[in-house]
């Protein structure tokens, strides 16, 4: 037994040793927790520094979670789903259908306390819907169910609302999207108020982090994501959390919807189009390992900040759209081989 | 170190089928306490299906469980772990990306509930790992490091660890050396004898003579999914024992 401890103490001290003392092995894992946050900073700098008068101002800052505060809701939850080495296509899908029907109860003359609450069940029983077919139909890839619900979820919501918007909601059912909260007590002027969507940002994703990092639940989630057969190994229900997470992801694809339709006033049958797209690229350019078991809540919301960031930034400057969306591609790119650098200097091989 | 040891663990008529493949076929197995059974076979003769039945991964198509003397039908491998029967996989069955401890405890982390919310204990679960890790003389850096930063022979000593966490009264394990540096194999051959010094019936399946001469008391063969033969080891040889895994009498 003894030179069985000796044994590992000498590797700990040949592997080890030498690396300890340099400060830039110490700095890896800040850098590894920490380093997106880094870039969205020097994104920020660097627009300020371009549009000085503009960019930092109120009116922008607001605006601009304003823009991601849907987004945001919908990349989280293929976050989760990333965690768990699967993916959901169908988020924009189930975020326009949720919004169609919660434009047709609505207009139906339902309560605001219903129409609030129906686009959070139908975006849960759509993800739901998601997470039994992964599970009891045995689609070989999460990809393919999710990629039929794609095209499912917005027929069914052309189907119900005839293809043609419906407009017009109460002040009530814009609140999460569209509310403002009053900050001239503080000694500010009117129009510097606060977005109720900029809470519910904080609010969502604070929810989310305690849960995944500290939950039992959450932490099986990352325990999937790393390796299946070890979480079935250790008699976890790991169908169960497989349900659990994408009927969390349509929850979340259903708070998308409630906001949207605050921001817009109304259910558009091109609502969330290829935004599972943009979802999927804040994750990875957040740090996500499609690979599962890897990525932060933290980075998350960096990497949804940094798209919504450079979107701004160069509508601001005038860039044409098709330009941003050649930058966008090259970030994801970039971002993942930085990680892929990182992760070479990070780990032991 | 026999037969009149407690009987723990015993398989009665065990088959199992995939589709129209049968894969074991009436198969018998018993362990006691303090005693290391060997399974030995060639590769398809049923042992891992054997030990996934055992552990509750896999439901058998026909046959009994009896853990101490008492009637059991595993659902899942929660179902064996209540009962004291741990598995120790040949894939080491830990997630990379989780620290030590957290792949200890993973499916039996404890908590903190606030209401029907379970939070981890993380306190608790570091504790725990050090007084274990102490316990089994395992040496590393800390419990918080992540095990895909592990060497092969310290993930390996972190499986077993894992397996007899809670109390394990009979620990299964798959090709425990397989994937071992030469020198590091001794060293879990010596943590087999010392589970076995404490009582815990030990199932070591393997390829290795070596190993199997080491630990085991009493060694059996299955081939093309049935029992083939069987004997207290004193009375085998390897020469023997090969011959039975290559349906040799």
């Amino acid at each position: 037994m003894k030179s069985l401890v000796g044994l590992w103490e000498k590797n700990k001290m040949d592997d080890r040793g030498k690396k300890q003392d340099t400060l830039y092995v110490k700095l890896i894992p800040y850098f590894e927790k920490y380093g997106i946050l880094l870039l969205l900073v020097i994104m920020i700098l660097v627009m300020h520094i371009l549009q000085p008068d503009v960019f930092l101002s109120w009116r922008n800052v607001t605006n601009v979670f304003k823009q991601i505060s849907w987004q945001s809701m919908l990349a989280l939850g293929v976050f989760m789903v990333i965690v768990t080495a699967g993916i959901d296509l169908s988020v924009g899908s189930i975020m326009m259908l949720s919004l169609m029907i919660l434009a047709i109860v609505a207009k139906a003359g339902a309560p605001w306390f219903i129409v609030v609450l129906v686009p959070l069940f139908a975006g849960f029983l759509c993800g739901l819907i998601n997470g039994l077919g992964i599970t009891f139909l045995r689609m070989p890839h999460p990809f393919i169910m999710t990629l039929g619900t794609l095209y499912i979820f917005r027929g069914t919501g052309n189907l119900i609302s005839g293809g043609t918007p419906i407009s017009g909601f109460t002040d009530e059912v814009r609140y999460l999207g569209h509310g403002r909260i009053d900050l001239t007590w503080l000694g500010l002027e009117k129009s510097q108020y606060l977005p109720v969507s900029l809470v519910l940002i904080a609010v969502v994703y604070f929810v989310f982090w305690v849960f995944l990092n500290h939950s039992r639940t959450g932490k099986w989630i990352y325990a999937i994501g790393g390796n299946p057969s070890a979480a079935r190994a250790s008699g976890i229900n790991v169908n169960k959390i497989l349900i659990i997470v994408y009927s969390l992801c349509g929850f979340l694809s259903g708070i998308g919807a409630l906001i949207l339709a605050g921001r817009t006033d109304s259910g558009y049958p091109n609502a969330g189009l290829q935004s599972e797209l943009d979802a999927i690229a804040a994750c990875i350019i957040g740090g996500a390992s499609f690979f599962g078991g890897r990525g932060t809540v933290l980075g998350v919301f960096a990497g949804v900040m940094i798209m919504g960031i450079l979107r701004n930034g160069l509508n601001l400057m005038d860039v044409s759209s098709f330009w941003q969306q050649v930058l966008i591609g090259s970030i994801i790119v970039l971002a993942v081989y930085v990680d892929v650098l990182r992760r070479d200097f990070g780990t032991r091989k | 170190m026999t037969s009149t040891n407690k009987l723990l663990l015993e398989a009665k008529g065990i088959t199992k089928y995939f589709g129209t493949i049968t894969a074991l076929e009436n198969v018998n197995l018993k362990v006691h306490e303090g005693e290391c059974l060997g399974v030995v076979g060639d590769n398809g003769a049923g042992k891992s299906t054997l030990m996934k039945v055992l552990s509750g991964l896999y439901k058998p198509s026909a046959g009994a469980l009896f853990f101490e003397g008492k009637e059991h039908v595993l659902d899942s491998p929660k179902d064996s772990q209540n009962l004291g029967l741990e598995m120790v996989y040949q894939d080491l069955a830990l997630a990379g990306n989780l620290p030590i401890g957290e792949n200890i405890f993973l499916g039996r982390e404890p908590t903190k509930n606030i209401g029907f919310l379970k939070f981890l204990d993380f306190k608790k679960i570091q504790e725990m790992t050090s007084a274990h890790l102490e316990k089994l003389k395992i040496n590393v850096k800390s419990a918080d490091q992540k095990v895909e930063e592990l060497s092969g022979g310290q993930r390996q000593a972190v499986a077993i660890a894992r397996s007899t966490a809670f109390n394990a009264k009979v620990v299964i394990m798959d090709e425990p050396t397989a994937a071992l540096a030469i020198k590091e194999v001794g060293k879990v051959l010596d943590l087999i004898n010392k589970l076995k010094s404490t009582g815990v019936g030990v199932i070591v399946i393997s390829h290795r003579m070596d190993d199997i001469f080491t630990v085991c008391d009493r060694v059996m063969a299955l081939f093309q999914g049935t029992n083939f033969a069987e004997s207290q080891l004193d009375k085998t040889s390897r020469d023997e024992v090969i011959g039975w895994i290559m349906g040799k009498k």
